[in-house]
C-alpha cells in the first residue's frame, strides 16, 4: 500500500466495547502526522453500547472526497469479531485482505434461539485466501492483559500498511493509560509479528 | 495547526472561534456532541442543556436580543419542536448573531422520522447553509453569524449524520471576541403585534431578495468547471459523495440552499450539456430549478429516501445512461450482502428498566411509548410497547386511547425522566385537569441516557459543572394534580407488579415512578455484589435468559444431568440487580460478594 495517490480504504469492524473506535483513532492519528495526507473517517454512534455492531471507516490519500467506503473497495478489513467480519465481507476489495480475529460475541437473543450465529458461512469465510485469521484475545491473555487484544489487532493492521513503526508507537502511547503502556507495546509487537508471519 | 475533527466537533470549534457567548440545546442524535464539545470552552461560552428544543431556541433568541452571538443545536425532530420561535424570530430579526444548527438523519440511523430540514428555511424564510466537510462546518458557523448580523436574520446551519459523525482535517484558529451590545429596546421590531408584524413580513421578503443577490455573488455557491457534458448541482456531504462518483464532471457546489442563487444556477445550466441535481431526501433544489423552466434530472433517477452513499448516487447516474466502470457491479454486491447474526439492541446488564418492563409484559398492558432507552420494550423479549411516536407523545396518546372507548386491557403511558421534563409534564397536567383515565409510568433513571448521558433537571449537576438542585418528579406530579403517585424500586420485581396492579385498578390519574439510576451514566456503576448460577440447582430451563436477555449471561459447555446447558453469569458484566434471581423457579441464582 505504498501508493497513496489513489484513496486507500481501511474498514475496522466489531462489537461495542471491543476497542474498534480506539484502534481507528490511533490509525487516523498516524495518518494525520503525514504531510500532505488527506484523511476522512466515518464511525457508528448511538446504539453500540447496547450490544450493537460498531464500525469505523478510514479513508486516506492525496484527496479524499466521501467519508464512506464503498462495497468491494476496502483494501483492508480489520475484524475484531467473527460475525462482524462476515457481515462486512462484501466490502473487501478484490486484492484486499481481511484480518479476522478469532473471537465471538454471541448476542443474548442467540442463546434463546431468537437468532442464529452463522457457523457455516464463517467456516467458508475462514477458508478464503484473502482472510487471515489471528487469535488476538489469546495473545493478549499471554501478555497478561486481555484488554490489549485491540492493540494486538492494531499491530496486525500496521503490518499491512507502510508507515514507520515509530509513528505508530508514538501515537499509541498518547491514547493508552500510562500504567498499561508496556503491555500495549508488547501487544502491538505481537500483532505486528504475527501478521508478518502469516 | 490542523486537527482531525468530526462535523460536530468542528461546529463547536466554530462557536468558539467566531465569538459565540451563549449556547443552549436539547440532546438528540446526531447533534448531541456539538454542545458537549462546546462545553470545553465554558470559560468563554455559557452552555446549558435546556429542557427542550423550543426552550433552547428561545434562550438563544433571548441572548441575541441581549446583544451577544448565540447558538442552539438540535436534531430534526427537535427542529419540529423549535419551529414556532424560529418562524417568529425571522420576522423580528436579530440583535446579536444567531445560528440554529439542525442535524438531519437521512437513513434514520437513530431517528424515528426522516425529514428534509431545508423546508424549515423556506417556511421561516431564513438562509440555510450546508457545509460539506469539517473545515466548512467550522467556517460556516462564522459565516452564519456574519450573515445573521449583516442581513438581520436568524441563520440555519444544516448538518446530516454523514457530516456530524465523520471526521476530516480542520485548520484551527484563535477566538475573535464580539462584545455584548446590550439589550435593545425597539418595540416595532421585536413585538409581533399584527400591525408591526405585517411591516416586518414585507421587510422579511426584502431581506430574502438581498440574500439572494448575495448568494449569486458569493463564493459560498461555487462553480467548479470540469467536463462540459455533465453538470452536477449538489450540497452538503452529498456533494463529497457525488464528487467521489463523478470527479471529472462540472459542479455547482451550493453552500447556501435557501434562498437559491437562481442567476448562478441559470449560468451554470447554460454551460453544460446535461444538468443533474444530486440531493438527499426531497427534490428541494430540483423543484426550484424546474419551476424556472430549466431542464434538469433529479428524482427521476435518484432515490427520495435514505443516506446518499456513493454507490447509491452511482446507481442513479447508471440509470440515466452514464457508463461508470468503477460502479457498475456495485449494485449487485449491495443487493446480496452476507447474512450474519442480527444484533438487536438489548437492555444493559443491571438496566433499571428491566424489572418494570418484565412486569408490564406479565400484566399484558396496552402501552403507549415515548422516546428513550425504554423503546427497547418494543423489541424481543418484551414486545410490549404498542405505539411510539415522538417526545412527550405517550401521555396524550394514552389519554386518547382511554377516551376512545372501553379497552379490554388497561392502557398505560411510558415516559422517561428527561422526556417528562421535555414535554410530558404538560400532558399530565392535561390529564389531571380534564379528569382523564391515565396511568403514567415514569422510568426515571436520572439522566438523558439514550443520547449519551446528558444531565437534565433531575441530575445533580448542570452541563457547566455547577451543582444543581435535582427536581423531585413525584412532587411535580402531585402539584400537577395527581393524587395517586407511587415510587417503586425497579430491582424489586414483585414490587413493580404490585405498583402496576394498584395504579391500573382505579379510574382517574395515577403515576408510578422507578427510582434507580442508569448503569452507564454519569459513570459506569460497579456493584458491591454479583449474581452467580448454582450449577447443581439449575435445571437448564433458561427462563432467566429468555425473560432478561441480559448481556451478562452466556452459555458454556457445562450441562445439567439431563444434558441441558447451564447459563453462566459473567462477573465483569453483572451488576447484581438480582432480577434473574427473583424470577428463577428453582432458586438457582444467588448473590455473592
Amino acid at each position: 500500500m505504498a501508493n497513496y495517490k489513489e484513496t486507500q480504504n481501511v474498514l475496522i469492524v466489531g462489537c461495542g466495547g471491543q476497542g474498534v473506535i480506539l484502534a481507528s483513532n490511533i490509525l487516523s492519528d498516524v495518518l494525520s502526522c503525514i504531510d500532505g495526507m488527506d484523511v476522512k473517517k466515518a464511525e457508528t454512534h448511538g446504539m453500540s453500547q447496547r450490544g450493537g455492531s460498531v464500525h469505523a471507516q478510514v479513508r486516506f490519500g492525496e484527496k479524499v472526497y466521501a467519508p464512506f467506503i464503498s462495497p468491494g473497495e476496502a483494501q483492508v478489513i480489520l475484524a475484531f469479531e467473527e460475525a462482524e467480519g462476515l457481515r462486512w465481507s462484501h466490502y473487501l476489495a478484490k486484492d484486499g485482505v481481511m484480518i479476522l480475529n478469532q473471537e465471538r460475541v454471541i448476542p443474548p437473543l442467540a442463546f434463546v434461539g431468537m437468532a442464529d450465529y452463522p457457523e457455516e458461512s464463517l467456516d467458508n469465510l475462514k477458508k478464503r485466501d484473502d482472510v487471515k485469521c489471528i487469535d488476538a484475545n489469546k495473545m493478549a491473555k499471554e501478555i497478561g492483559n486481555v484488554k490489549v487484544a485491540s492493540v494486538v489487532l492494531l499491530g496486525a493492521l500496521a503490518a499491512m500498511l507502510d508507515f514507520p513503526e515509530k509513528t505508530w508507537k508514538e501515537n499509541l502511547e498518547k491514547r493508552v493509560p500510562a500504567k498499561a503502556l508496556e503491555a500495549n507495546m508488547k501487544a502491538f509487537d505481537a500483532g505486528y509479528a504475527a501478521m508478518k508471519a502469516l | 495547526m490542523k486537527a482531525l475533527l468530526s462535523g460536530n466537533e468542528a461546529i463547536a470549534r466554530g462557536a468558539y472561534e467566531y465569538g459565540v457567548k451563549v449556547a443552549s440545546a436539547y440532546p438528540g442524535t446526531p447533534s448531541s456532541e456539538i454542545l458537549k464539545n462546546t462545553a470545553e470552552y465554558k470559560d468563554v461560552i455559557y452552555v446549558e442543556w435546556a429542557t427542550n428544543e423550543k426552550v433552547a431556541t428561545e434562550v438563544a433568541i433571548g441572548a441575541s436580543f441581549g446583544g451577544s452571538r448565540t447558538m442552539t443545536t438540535m436534531k430534526s425532530a427537535g427542529a419540529n419542536v423549535a419551529c414556532d420561535p424560529l418562524v417568529a424570530f425571522t420576522h423580528t430579526g436579530v440583535h446579536g448573531g444567531f445560528v440554529m444548527v439542525i442535524c438531519g438523519d437521512p437513513g434514520m440511523a437513530s431517528s424515528s422520522t426522516e425529514q428534509d430540514d431545508r423546508y424549515f428555511a423556506k417556511l421561516a424564510r431564513c438562509p440555510i447553509l450546508e457545509p460539506s466537510d469539517s473545515q466548512e462546518a467550522k467556517e460556516f458557523v462564522g459565516l452564519a453569524l456574519d450573515l445573521s448580523e449583516k442581513f438581520d436574520i436568524p441563520v440555519i446551519l444544516r448538518s446530516t449524520t454523514g457530516l456530524s459523525h465523520s471526521k476530516s482535517l480542520v485548520e484551527l484558529g484563535e477566538r475573535t471576541e464580539h462584545e455584548c451590545k446590550g439589550f435593545e429596546r425597539n418595540i416595532p421590531k421585536y413585538c409581533l403585534l399584527p400591525a408591526y408584524a405585517r411591516k416586518l413580513r414585507t421587510w422579511l421578503l426584502e431581506r430574502e431578495r438581498l440574500l439572494t443577490e448575495w448568494g449569486n455573488e458569493s463564493d459560498i455557491n461555487r462553480i467548479e468547471p470540469g467536463c462540459k457534458e455533465i453538470g452536477i448541482i449538489s450540497s452538503g456531504v452529498t456533494y463529497q459523495a457525488a464528487k467521489e462518483v463523478m470527479p471529472n464532471a462540472s459542479f455547482l457546489k451550493l453552500g447556501m440552499t435557501f434562498p437559491l442563487p437562481m442567476e448562478k444556477i441559470k449560468k451554470f445550466a447554460a454551460s453544460v450539456d446535461k444538468l443533474f441535481v444530486v440531493e438527499e431526501l426531497e427534490p428541494f433544489i430540483e423543484e426550484h430549478i424546474k419551476a424556472a423552466g430549466i431542464p434538469v434530472i433529479g428524482k427521476e433517477v435518484f432515490p427520495m429516501e435514505g443516506e446518499f452513499t456513493p454507490d447509491r448516487i452511482a446507481a442513479g447516474f447508471i440509470k440515466a445512461g452514464i457508463d461508470l466502470p468503477r460502479w457498475k457491479n456495485m449494485a449487485e454486491i449491495v443487493a446480496n450482502p452476507p447474512k450474519s447474526v442480527p444484533r438487536l439492541p438489548v437492555q444493559c446488564a443491571g438496566c433499571p428498566h428491566r424489572g418494570i418492563s418484565m412486569a408490564i409484559k406479565k400484566l399484558d398492558l396496552n402501552v403507549c411509548g415515548d422516546i428513550g432507552c425504554y423503546d427497547l420494550i418494543t423489541l424481543p423479549p418484551f414486545e410490549h410497547m404498542h405505539t411510539d411516536l415522538e417526545m412527550g407523545g405517550s401521555v396524550g396518546n394514552a389519554i386518547g386511547v382511554n377516551r376512545a372507548g372501553k379497552q379490554d386491557k388497561p392502557t398505560v403511558a411510558v415516559i422517561g425522566d428527561s422526556t417528562f421534563f421535555h414535554s410530558g409534564m404538560t400532558g399530565l397536567l392535561n390529564a389531571a385537569y380534564n379528569k382523564s383515565n391515565l396511568t403514567l409510568l415514569i422510568f426515571n433513571n436520572s439522566i438523558t441516557g439514550m443520547t449519551g448521558g446528558q444531565f437534565n433537571p433531575g441530575t445533580e449537576y448542570t452541563l457547566s459543572g455547577v451543582p444543581a438542585d435535582p427536581v423531585s418528579i413525584p412532587e411535580i406530579c402531585k402539584s400537577l394534580g395527581v393524587k395517586d403517585v407511587q415510587v417503586v424500586d425497579p430491582y424489586d420485581y414483585n414490587a413493580c407488579l404490585d405498583a402496576l396492579k394498584k395504579a391500573t385498578s382505579h379510574d382517574g390519574v395515577s403515576v408510578v415512578m422507578t427510582n434507580r439510576p442508569c448503569m452507564l451514566y454519569p459513570k459506569k456503576y460497579v456493584a458491591p455484589q454479583k449474581c452467580e448460577v448454582v450449577a447443581d440447582k439449575c435445571i437448564g430451563c433458561h427462563i432467566c435468559l429468555k425473560q432478561c436477555t441480559c448481556p451478562a449471561f452466556e452459555l458454556t459447555e457445562q450441562t445439567t444431568d439431563k444434558g441441558k446447558l447451564i447459563p453462566r453469569i459473567k462477573a465483569d458484566e453483572c451488576v447484581g440487580c438480582t432480577i434473574c434471581a427473583q424470577i428463577c423457579p428453582k432458586d438457582a441464582i444467588r448473590e455473592v460478594k
